[in-house]
Order: C-alpha cells, then structure tokens, then sequence
C-alpha cells in the first residue's frame, strides 16, 4: 500500500534509485552476514575494490565492522582496511570495534600487538585520543623492539590528530630517542620531526648513538636521521669554513684578513662533528638515491670545503637513474656548481646532452653546463653548445641560446665569439631560435653598445621579417635607445612600424610608443609628425595601458603650455644611462634552502620546513652530549626455545660488524637484544600488566557479533556507546583507589631437583598466555640451570607416559647448555581439564631422569572477557549441580577488594568481570581443553564472612576449585 | 609524509586510489592534468608540481602515473624513490606492472600498500618481507582460492621484519642449491660527427639469482677490484669488508636481486664496441636527401655483436624514405619521423649498410638539423670494462652449491651525432 502512494505522489522514481542502490548492496551484507569466511572474503574484496576505485562503500560499515573479529586473517586485514579508510565518516560506529583493538594490545605475540596499535591509532576518532595515549605509552615500554616502532609511527597519527597531547608525546619521543635499538631510531626520529622538531635539546643525548647506530637502520630511517642531524649540527658546530671564506674575501687586503684569522682560535673540529662525517660517507654508496642525496645535502652543508668533493662521485651515478631522480638531482647539482663549481668540474661531460633526454632534463643539464663554464673549459662548452642548437626540440634550443648569452656575460673573453655566434643565428630558419637570439643580442649589447653599431644596423633590418611580439619589442628598444648609432635608420623603422601599429601586439605597441618618444627627443625635426600620429593612434586603442601611456609620454615630451616642471628632465628620463641586466642563474642563493628538500626544488618554503640555521659564533657547550657508559652488571646468555631464533641470535652478531659501533655500544645493544628476546623472562611483569587491562576491556564485540544489528538502533545506542567509551576511559587511568590487582610473581615448581638432577636443576612455571601452536594446551615454561662444570648436550623429552586423551607438544631440542648457564624453553600440554599429571623423561646426551608435571586446577582454564549481564545471564544456565557454594571467614590479611581480586586471579587463571555491587567480584574464565565456562563469585558480607560460589559445567573442576579459592582466601 | 596515492592511465583516467591519512579528493589531481596538458610529451610532466594546499609528486613507469599527494615538507627524492620500489614490488609480484594487471589484483595490490606504508612512512619495502606477509598470485592459487575461498594473505606471521637479516627470510630450503650471477654492463656514449668519442661511461649492475637453503654467508672476489671505485650496494654487502679488503661478503636476500651497481667513467677504458660510417645530406633546392649508413664492429676481442637495432628521429621535412638495408628490415613512420633499422647480428666480413634516398617536402627549405642515431646492441660473454669475478664462496652451511656466472654488454644510451 505504501509503495502505492508514493507512486501517487510522484517520488516513486526517487525510492525506486534508492532502492536499487541499498539492493545492490544487499547481497554483499548477507554475504558478510554469512556463516561462510569464503563468502565473506569474497565481499570484503568486492568492497575493498570499491574503495580502491573511489567509489562510496560507507553504507556498509556496520555490515562490515562486525566481522573486525574474524578469525580469518585475510577477512580481518580488509576489515581493517576498510575501517581505516570510513572510520572518520562513522566515528559512533567505528568505537564499536576499539574493544577487539585494545584486546589484541595484551596479545602476547609481538606482531600482534603491533597490529593492533597500528590500526587503532590509524582510526582518526578524536574521542579515543586518551585510549590511544594509553595504548602508545604501553607500546612505548613495550619488550619487543618491533612493537616500539610501532609505538613511534603512532605519535604523529596522534597529535594530528590532536596537538593538545604535544607535551605527552613529546615525553614518549624523549623515552623512545633512547632506545639502542637501529628498529626504533629511524621512526622515533621521523615522530621528533613532525611532532617537536625545535626540541634539539632532546638530541643532545642520543646524537653518538645515532650516529653510531645508522648504518644498520633500514634505508628509510636513514634519510629522516641524517636530514635532522644536518640540523642539529648547524646548531652545536662552527663552521669549519668560517676562516677559509675570510680569507677569500679579504684577497684585496691581505693584511687585513691575516689579522682577523689571527684573532680568530685555530679551527679544530668537534670530534663529535667529524663522527657525522665519517659515519655518513660510507652511505653515499647506498643504493637508494634518497640517502645519497641526504648524505649529499649533509656534506654539502656541514663538511671542510676540501672534503665536499667526495659527494660529486655519487651523485654523478644518480644521473644514470629514472628521470623523475635525475630530475631532482640535477636541481641540487645547479644549486651546488654555483657555490662549488670546482667539484663538478672534472664530471662535465657527464652533463652532456642526448637527444633523447626529455626536455625538462635536458634545460636543466644545459644550467649545470653553462655553471661550470670557465675561461678553460669554455670553448669545449661552446663547441657542445654548437651541437645543441641544431636539435629539432626548439625550447631546448631557446634554453641554449640563453646559456649562450650567460657564458658571454660571465666570461669576457669569449663574449665578441658568442656575440658572433648569436648573430649568425639571426639568419636562422628557425623564427623562435632567431626571437630568442635576438632578446639574448639586446641583453649582450647593452654592456658595450658603441662597438656594435653594425649589429644594431642589422637586427633593425630584422623587423621586416620577425614576427614574435618580444623580439620586435627588443630591437624597438634597442634602436631608440641607441638610435644615435642608427640615426639613419631608426626613423625609417618607426616609419615602418607607424604603419604596421594597429595590428601589433601589445608589448610591441608600447616600444614603438618609447621609440618614438626616444626619436622625438633626439630627432624632433625628422620624426615629430611621425610621432605626433602615433601617439595619436594609441589614444584611441583598445588596451588602456597603452591609452595612459601614449597620454602620460605626450604631456612628457611634447612642450605646451601646461606641461609641469617635468618635461625639462624628459631626456633624462627617457635616455638615462641603464644599467646592462644581468644574467644570473636561477638557482643563485637557493642553497639558503636545506639542499635536498622540497622546498629547495620549488625554491619556495613548503609548509613543515625547517629553517637550516646558520652556525653559532661560538660552540655551544659539547659536553651536553656526553652520555655515562653503564657497562651492563651481569649478562644472562639465555638461549631461546626455538631453533630459529637461535639462529637470529647467531645472525644478530653478523651485521655489527658492519657498524663503527664503539665496543660498549655494541655491548649494550647486544644486552638490549637479548632482552627483548627473552620475553618469557619477565613474565610476571607482563603478566601484571595483562591482569591490568583485563579489566580495561569491556566487551561491546559480543553484541557485535550479533546478526541483529540495525543501523537505526545504533543511532540510539550513541549514548550508550560514549557511556562505554567514558567506562573504558575510566578503567584505563589507573585510579589510587582502586588499586589494580597483581597476581605477584609466577609460582614456580620444583620439576627435577639439582642433587637427584646430577647437576642439572629443572623449575617449571605455568606461564598463562596461550601456548602457540595449538589453543587446546596449556603453555608450561621450563627452565634448565646447568650447576655442573661440563656442558649438558642435547637437552629433549622422552617417551611421555599419558593417560588417554592427553597430548604434549615438546620443546626443541636444546643442543648446548654451556656450564653455569640458565636456558628456558616452553613446552604445551593438554591436560583434557583433569589435574592428572603428566610423565615424561627429561633426557640429556648422557643421561635420563624420570618427571611429573601436575597442574594445579587453576592453571586449567583460561580467562575470558563478559559484560555483567552476560555473566548473570550465563550464571543462570548453571545452576544446581552446576553451582557450589562455600561459606568461609576470610584471612587476617585479606581485606579489601583488591587483595580478594588478586588472590582469586593468582589461584586461578581467570579475569574480572565488571560488578556494580561493590560487596561482590565476578571473574570468569573458560576451561583449555573443552572451553566450558567457569565463572566464579565472591560475594564478601559483614565481619569477616564471605561466600564463594562457582558455576561451571565440569563439576569435578569446580569442586577443586570452589577448596583452592577458600584456601587463599582465608590464609 | 606520503598522504594519499593515485595511479593514472595514458588516457587520463584515475584508475585506483589509496589513503594513508584523512582522505584527499581526488580533484587534487586536476593539478596533475593542467601540467600534463602543458607538457609536449609525457616524460617532460615535472615530477613535482605545487598546488594551493598539497604537492604532487609523480613517477612514470609503464605508461601509468604514479602521483603521490604530499601535504607538507619531504626530501622529494624519498617519495620518488619509494614510488618506483611499489613500481619494482608489483613488477615482482604481477610479473608486469600494467594497468590491466593492477585491476585484476586490487586486492594483493591493496594490501601490499597498506604494508609498504604506515601513516604515509614506509614500513615494510623488503621484497622478502612482504612475500611472507602477502602471497604472489600465481594462477594454481588464484583457482585454488576461488574453489576453496582461502587467501593469499600469509598464515603466518613472518619474522623478517624482526630480525636483524631483515632482507633474509628464515627456513629457506631447497633441494638444488643455486647461486647464478649476471655482469651486465651498459654502455653510455656520445659519438661525433667525425667518429671520435665525446663521453663514454660504463654502468654496470651485478643482478644475483640465489637459491640456497638456510642461512648461507657468500663472499664474491674479482680479478681486478681496482676497476670498481663507483659503487653502490644492496644492504646486505658489509661495506667495512669492502673498503679493507675490496671483496663482497653478505647474507643474500632468497631470490632476485640487484647485489652491486658500478660506474666506469675514466674514459681511456672505455672501448667503443661498434663503428658508424655515415653520410646523411640534403642539398638545398632538391626535394630529395642521400642517407647512408654503414655499421661495423671495433673492440669487441672476438665476440660477436648481437641484436643491434639502429634508430634515428629525422628532420621534420622528411616525407618519406626509400632505402635499401644489405641485411635486416627498416620501417618508417611518416608521421613521427621515426627511421628504426633491425639490423640482427654484424658479420665482419660483410658489413650491413642501409642506403637510399629521403624525399623532403616539395619547395621546403632544407633542413637545419641532422638527426642523431642511436644504437642498441648485446655482446655475450663479455664484460666490456674487463672485470671478471674471480671466485665465489659459500660459509654457514654444509652443503655444495651450483654457482654460475654470466657476462654481457649491452648499449646503454649510445648516440652517434651526424
């Protein structure tokens, strides 16, 4: 009916468009909502396609971000691409998924967690800044190298985000400056440039590591450190040219100079300076153009100018690369030749010109050329030249007879050659290469006019066939200025051109108009009718310039009885002396631009630039960049539990030594890498920190999951959502109130004890992070001390005895345990949910012991996240036999929330669900093997008396673990 | 830094857009097309070009625009250079880098740029790195995956990126165990009139193809390193051991790659492998030119010149050519002017000449220009600088590799003028 009378009232086509549109994508929201990840993926690609295409895929968001959980990885990568890219259009939708982000931040996979940064700081919701603040300074502490780059790429999508957090980050960039490792540098340096670039005090203490540390760094990280450190060196050095320059200048009088260089302190150079030199020169051999050029640009504006030479090499082989780097080479070569030209010198001909270079590079060789044009090299130049003018691409040849003419006002010598040659061009078939020849002619004559009166003679017979407006414009003026070297010819020409008036162009028309004026003061006799009808003729033109000019030079020149004082000085300001032009370069002064930059290409500042500042007067204190060398107390070689890492850890010896590292560099990095690997190792810190957040993430993603989302709900849900996000928010600033709960240190179990071991001590621990591999096992960190003098060989498990069911996933094969040492390895074990051990033989090469690991019922299941209603709603599916309940009177010690939250959590691998009621804590958890659900409550009353109740299918598990909770409770 | 990227057709098409902050309309690309129109050839679009609130830097490559939109200060090179590595990464990945292949793959190719840049800083360029992260279609995956709906997207998670050999991936195996090396060598030369040399250079790259399982350490020495004082290398070759010992030590990247590129410029050693006798005139006031051509080889210690193919722009006036070649096939097109000779391989005993007549334009003047001549052309088995490798090691591993080692000199940029 309805559809009726919207055709009744006419908008039926309208809704028809409308409806066809959300059609056309309906199918591929019933294919996301589909069970199947093949047909999922195959949406998600048909809309990433979209997206590449331009086209509008927005109205699928809340299609599309549902499935930002998925499990298959390729679905989930193009949901992310897709959130990204509308997150900004969607900001209420896209806080539904922050939830799955800020889970995969406690991932404990290194990539994983920094994939979950890079995604969560790329959606540009200015309501989760706090969230992200939180989420970068975590990152930022982060063990794993590769996570704090991360952590570095993130700072600047924060403060574009939102500047306000510039003191913030700025703290997380100084922390991360610090980092030794080559990962991190190129990318924290970069944050410095975007987010604080005028901080150079931040450098001060990294500025030897760096430049130690950048060889090693990734190509990219290179370009941005050297670029920043050219700065910073202009700021904390004197110019190891300052006396050089003096010198030069003072050539005239020499005594002069002798005495300021002797009031000047003898030059000594920095070590600190000559570090940058040194470490930089060895990257001009890279292979990407860009850190040739910084390496370039650095030298260029930081070396002794004897030492500059060594970049012309390089760059000279950045010519050989696509156009687009020529290109931008040869603009940082123009500007170079102007201030150096002695260190192209000897490459000239590598400058020379093919036929087939495009136009754009060929102008550009033609201005490196005509820079390093000297009175020896000059006829060479001119001879190439030559070549040049006959090629059929006219602009080119334009641009030669340009360079031509500034050669010849350059170079004296050759000036009446050039000259010459110039005006055999006159005769050129070519219209544009004469008109070119002609305004480069005029520019040269201006310098010595009375010995070429028979050139002028010549170009005033030109007129009669040029036809380009600026060389007409150009002998016009040059035969009224000199027209007393003419004085039979220039009235004929303005004859001529009093003809021809009305159908010039423009600039034309206004030299004829300085031409007669300039004949009308020299020669009034001959000319004044002549002038008298063209002015006339440009009263009455068209272009009002040409009106005012033909009045403003008529009351000027033409005595009546009005005309002011002016008219007196009419000769004089017609025919002053002027001054010949000058032929410069463009590229003259451009290196005041940091060399190498864009704003140096456009010879404008882009936005962002950073000022290249001149040297100090006086250098700065140097010891701000002494740094106390902490000589590491004790190394752990702690050899890691696969074998592939092992073999990194043999690699990561290797490229140091391609390094000028000093030694206790090398030490601590290598310190620093062994850290970062042995994650394991500081277990309970990570995993206080896991506890932590635990109870930062309420889960919104269940409800995503749902099929029954509408987008007109969601409208609704905009409160309920900035409600969860202020929740979020409040949970992620650790309040002193609610002190978060810690589960304390690992408990850590005797496996083989060192007498009955031989030697060998074995401990194991129950590590509580899922076990890679395989989800079903529980990860069980083994630890091997070697207490004997000779080194254990092939460390393994042997012939496990199990009972039915249970499986375990060995460790690698230890090959070597050195005397005195300490290795960890993690082993998986599904214990199927029962507290029965598992027994097995620990072997070394000789010999064989015997081994039990039984785990605790708490170490059976795993946390898992739930909202309050969730939990009540799961509860009341598990009542009777399902639910047992104790009564108990808590321990002297234990009071308070946060001493139950953490003895609970520390029996039993299980997180916190949030309660409204400050009298109860919930915690949930599910078992490894089967994944059913164990929840448990404590719900504390008067005095001391509390009750524990837990609901989980397995009656036996929580039967165990309703006893093992009351034991820590009541302690 | 790199704010958004659109790729453009010859026919001016945008045909993909990509985002790595806010999204940038894409009529910033109005810009691009205004200079595109002014340039007189696709090559002369300046690389960079300013609008009012973003930069525009663009490559071409395969006759598509890459155009990069920048909002703020960057080394223009960076971009540059980072625009033609995902040039290079689709050429590997799609075997060509067409307009046509980057469609059928949006997908890969979308994902590979979400992986190659973060926030618009590079991330991940290593070719070894994003391999692990997104399979290469093949077409046995591309059907499989179709059937099955599996991805291309890597299970898992590659440890390139983590470890300090970042151009290595680990648990390489194979069962042949081969390292091949080429030496190529291009020569770069102007030639006068008269026959003498006014520039000639050597670019010379060393391309590896390795395929050696685990984590094999190689050194490469030469017979004479001293020829080699214009380097550049892959990340891999420690440079220390270079500069102290003149040999090349590295843990190859798994695959192809480019291990070394070097410059020969001193001109006494470059030899110039072929000779041009040439004759090309118009007399004026005749409405016919006389064009004659005659190659013949030099320098070339007994190889064989190979695939010589013989190209020259002739003057505007040209209107056609009757020409008759003693070996090979020549076309010209009389609307470019452009006169390309196949010449095929030059025998010693009988060189192949090209003579005849050009017919000019009625009435029109004669020419002023002389056409240049550029020449291509292979020469197996050697390299034309004299350099040689003189042995090849392997440490780290146990197992006996393949090693091989070819030579070849080609004309780089080699012009005669006339």
């Amino acid at each position: 009916g309805r559809w009726s009378i919207c055709g009744i009232t006419g908008n039926f086509t309208n809704i028809c468009v409308k409806i066809s549109l959300s059609c056309r994508h309906d199918d591929l929201k019933e294919m996301l909502d589909s069970n199947k990840d093949s047909l999922k993926l195959e949406a998600m690609k048909r809309i990433v396609a979209m997206i590449a295409r331009g086209k509008n895929a927005s109205d699928l968001f809340p299609a599309v971000v549902k499935n930002v959980a998925c499990k298959n990885i390729e679905v989930k990568k193009l949901v992310y691409v897709y959130l990204v890219r509308y997150a900004e259009e969607q900001q209420d939708l896209a806080l539904l998924s922050i939830s799955t982000f800020q889970r995969g931040l406690k991932d404990p996979n290194q990539l994983i967690r920094a994939s979950a940064l890079r995604v969560l700081s790329s959606i540009r919701v200015t309501i989760i800044v706090p969230i992200m603040m939180l989420a970068i300074k975590e990152a930022a502490s982060d063990m794993s190298p590769y996570v704090r780059k991360t952590a570095a790429h993130a700072i600047p999508k924060l403060y574009s985000l939102d500047p306000d957090q510039k003191d913030q980050l700025i703290e997380v960039i100084e922390k991360l400056l610090a980092d030794k490792t080559t990962l991190v540098a190129g990318s924290v340096v970069m944050a410095f440039e975007e987010v604080c670039p005028e901080r150079i005090d931040l450098i001060h203490k990294n500025y030897r590591k760096l430049c130690n540390l950048l060889i090693d760094v990734e190509e990219w990280g290179q370009v941005v450190i050297i670029n920043m450190l050219t700065r910073y060196a202009r700021t904390q050095f004197l110019n190891p040219n300052a006396n050089v320059s003096v010198s030069a200048e003072g050539k005239e009088d020499k005594v002069e100079a002798a005495a300021l260089v002797v009031k000047r302190k003898p030059y000594v150079m920095d070590p600190d300076h000559r570090l940058l030199l040194r470490n930089t020169k060895p990257l001009l051999q890279s292979r990407n153009a860009a850190v040739v050029m910084a390496v370039a640009q650095l030298y260029f504006h930081l070396a002794p100018k004897a030492e500059v030479g060594v970049i012309a090499k390089a760059l000279v082989r950045l010519m050989r690369s696509h156009s687009e780097v020529q290109y931008v080479v040869l603009q940082n070569v123009a500007t170079m030749t102007i201030k150096r030209r002695g260190m192209f010198e000897p490459y000239l001909k590598s400058f020379y010109i093919r036929s087939t270079d495009p136009t754009q590079i060929k102008v550009l060789k033609l201005e490196v050329l005509t820079n390093l044009a000297n009175e020896t090299n000059i006829s060479t130049i001119l001879r190439e030249f030559q070549t040049y003018i006959k090629s059929m691409d006219k602009d080119f040849v334009a641009a030669t007879i340009q360079a031509i003419g500034r050669c010849a006002t350059n170079i004296g010598e050759v000036r009446d050659t050039c000259l010459n040659g110039l005006v055999q061009l006159l005769s050129n078939r070519d219209e544009l290469v004469v008109a070119e020849s002609v305004v480069v002619i005029k520019k040269l004559l201006q310098m010595q006019p009375e010995k070429h009166s028979d050139i002028i003679k010549h170009m005033a017979k030109l007129t009669d066939n040029i036809q380009v407006p600026m060389a007409r414009a150009s002998i016009l003026w040059l035969i009224g200025e000199y027209c007393e070297h003419v004085p039979k010819i220039a009235p004929d020409v303005l004859r001529k051109m009093a003809k021809s008036f009305t159908n010039e162009e423009d600039i034309v028309k206004l030299q004829i108009l300085n031409l007669a004026a300039k004949l009308y003061l020299t020669n009034s006799k001959q000319t004044k009718l002549l002038t008298q009808y063209v002015l006339n003729l440009a009263k009455y033109d068209q272009n009002y310039d040409i009106r005012d000019r033909a009045r403003f030079i008529r009351q000027l020149i033409v005595p009546t009885d009005k005309s002011g004082a002016l008219s007196k000085y009419a000769k004089k300001l017609f025919l002053a002396l002027k001054p010949a032009p000058v032929l410069e370069s463009p590229f003259k002064d451009r290196d005041h631009f940091q060399l190498g930059s864009l704003s140096h290409l456009l010879n404008a500042k882009a936005g962002g630039y950073q000022e290249l500042p001149d040297w100090p007067e006086s250098a700065p204190d140097p010891s701000v960049r002494n740094v106390e060398v902490k000589y590491p107390t004790c190394s752990m070689n702690i050899e890691q539990s696969s074998t592939e890492e092992q073999k990194k850890s043999t690699k990561s010896k290797e490229p140091k030594d391609r390094s000028d590292s000093e030694s206790e560099d090398e030490e601590e990095s290598s310190t620093e890498s062994s850290e970062s690997e042995s994650e394991e190792e500081s277990e309970s810190d990570t995993d206080a920190k896991k506890k932590k957040k635990v109870l930062l993430s309420i889960s919104i993603n269940h409800t995503l999951q749902g099929t029954s989302l509408r987008y007109y709900i969601l409208k609704k849900w905009r409160i309920y959502v900035s409600f969860c996000v202020a929740l979020l928010l409040k949970c992620s600033f650790p309040s002193p109130q609610a002190a978060s709960p810690t589960c304390g240190p690992l408990k850590t179990y005797e496996l083989l004890h060192r007498i009955t071991g031989e030697g060998l001590a074995v401990t194991y621990c129950f590590s509580r992070r899922p076990f890679t591999g395989d989800p079903h096992m529980v990860s069980v960190q083994i630890q091997f001390t070697n207490n004997t003098e000779v080194e254990a060989r092939s460390l393994r498990v042997l012939e496990p005895k199990l009972q039915s069911g249970m499986r375990i996933a060995e460790f690698p094969e230890i090959d070597v345990l050195p005397p005195g040492e300490i290795s960890t390895v993690v082993m998986g074990i599904d214990f199927c949910d029962s507290t029965q051990a598992a027994n097995f033989q620990l072997c070394t090469h000789t010999k064989k012991f015997f081994v039990t690991i039984q785990p605790p019922v708490g170490e059976l299941m795993m946390p898992i996240f739930m909202t309050e209603n969730e939990f009540k709603k799961e509860q009341g599916q598990l009542m009777g036999m399902n639910e047992i309940t104790e009564k108990l009177t808590l321990g002297e010690g234990c009071r308070g929330d946060h001493v139950i939250i953490q003895r609970v959590i520390s029996t039993a691998n299980l997180s916190r669900v949030p309660c409204g009621s400050a009298m109860e804590c919930r915690f949930a958890g599910k078992t490894v093997t089967s994944g059913s659900l164990v929840l448990v409550t404590v719900v504390t009353k008067e005095e001391r008396a509390a009750q524990v109740t837990v609901n989980c299918e397995k009656m036996l598990i929580g039967t165990m673990l309703v006893k093992d909770i009351l034991q820590a409770l009541s302690q | 830094m790199i704010h958004s990227l659109f790729l453009v057709n010859s026919s001016g098409d945008i045909f993909l857009e990509k985002h790595w902050k806010s999204v940038v309309s894409r009529s910033v690309c109005d810009y691009f097309f205004e200079a595109q129109e002014r340039a007189s050839e696709p090559e002369n679009v300046p690389p960079v070009i300013p609008t009012p609130h973003h930069y525009l830097i663009s490559v071409l490559r395969h006759r598509i625009y890459f155009v990069a939109v920048i909002q703020s200060e960057v080394p223009p090179l960076f971009v540059i250079e980072f625009l033609h590595r995902v040039v290079d990464t689709f050429q590997d990945y799609f075997g060509v880098c067409t307009e046509a292949a980057i469609k059928d793959n949006v997908v890969v190719v979308y994902e590979l740029l979400e992986e190659m840049l973060d926030n618009g800083f590079p991330l991940a360029t290593e070719s070894n790195i994003l391999k692990e992260l997104i399979k290469p279609p093949t077409i046995l995956r591309t059907v499989v995956n179709t059937i099955t709906g599996s991805t291309n997207v890597g299970e898992q998670l590659p440890t390139g990126q983590l470890s300090v050999v970042p151009w290595r991936r680990t648990g390489v195996k194979y069962t042949n165990n081969e390292a091949y090396f080429d030496v190529v060598e291009e020569i770069d030369a102007i030639i006068d009139k008269s026959g003498s040399t006014i520039t000639a250079e050597i670019q010379g790259v060393i391309d590896a193809c390795v395929k050696l399982s685990g984590m094999p350490d190689l050194t490469l020495s030469f017979m004479n390193p001293r020829l080699l004082d214009d380097v550049s290398f892959h990340p891999c070759v420690r440079f220390k051991r270079w500069e102290a010992e003149r040999i090349l030590s590295f843990i190859p990247p798994d695959g192809n790659f480019r291990l070394l590129s070097y410059h020969v410029s001193s001109q006494n050693l470059v030899a110039i492998p072929v000779y041009v006798k040439h004759n090309i005139t118009f007399r004026e006031g005749s409405s016919q030119g006389r064009f004659e051509l005659t190659l013949g080889p030099k320098q070339t210690m007994g190889k064989a010149v190979e695939s010589v193919l013989v190209s020259s722009q002739l003057p505007r006036g040209v209107l056609n050519v009757n020409l008759n070649p003693s070996q090979g096939t020549y076309t010209f097109d009389p609307v470019t002017k452009l006169l390309s000779w196949d010449v095929g391989k030059i025998n010693p005993q009988k060189l192949p000449s090209l003579k005849g007549s050009m017919s000019l334009q009625a009435g029109a003047s004669k020419p002023d220009e002389n056409p240049t001549i550029n020449i291509q052309f292979k020469i197996q088995q050697m390299a034309i600088s004299g350099l040689k490798v003189n042995r090849l090691d392997m440490y780290g591993e146990k197992y006996k590799p393949f090693k091989g080692i070819k030579y070849m000199t080609k004309a780089g940029k080699f012009q005669v003028r006339t």
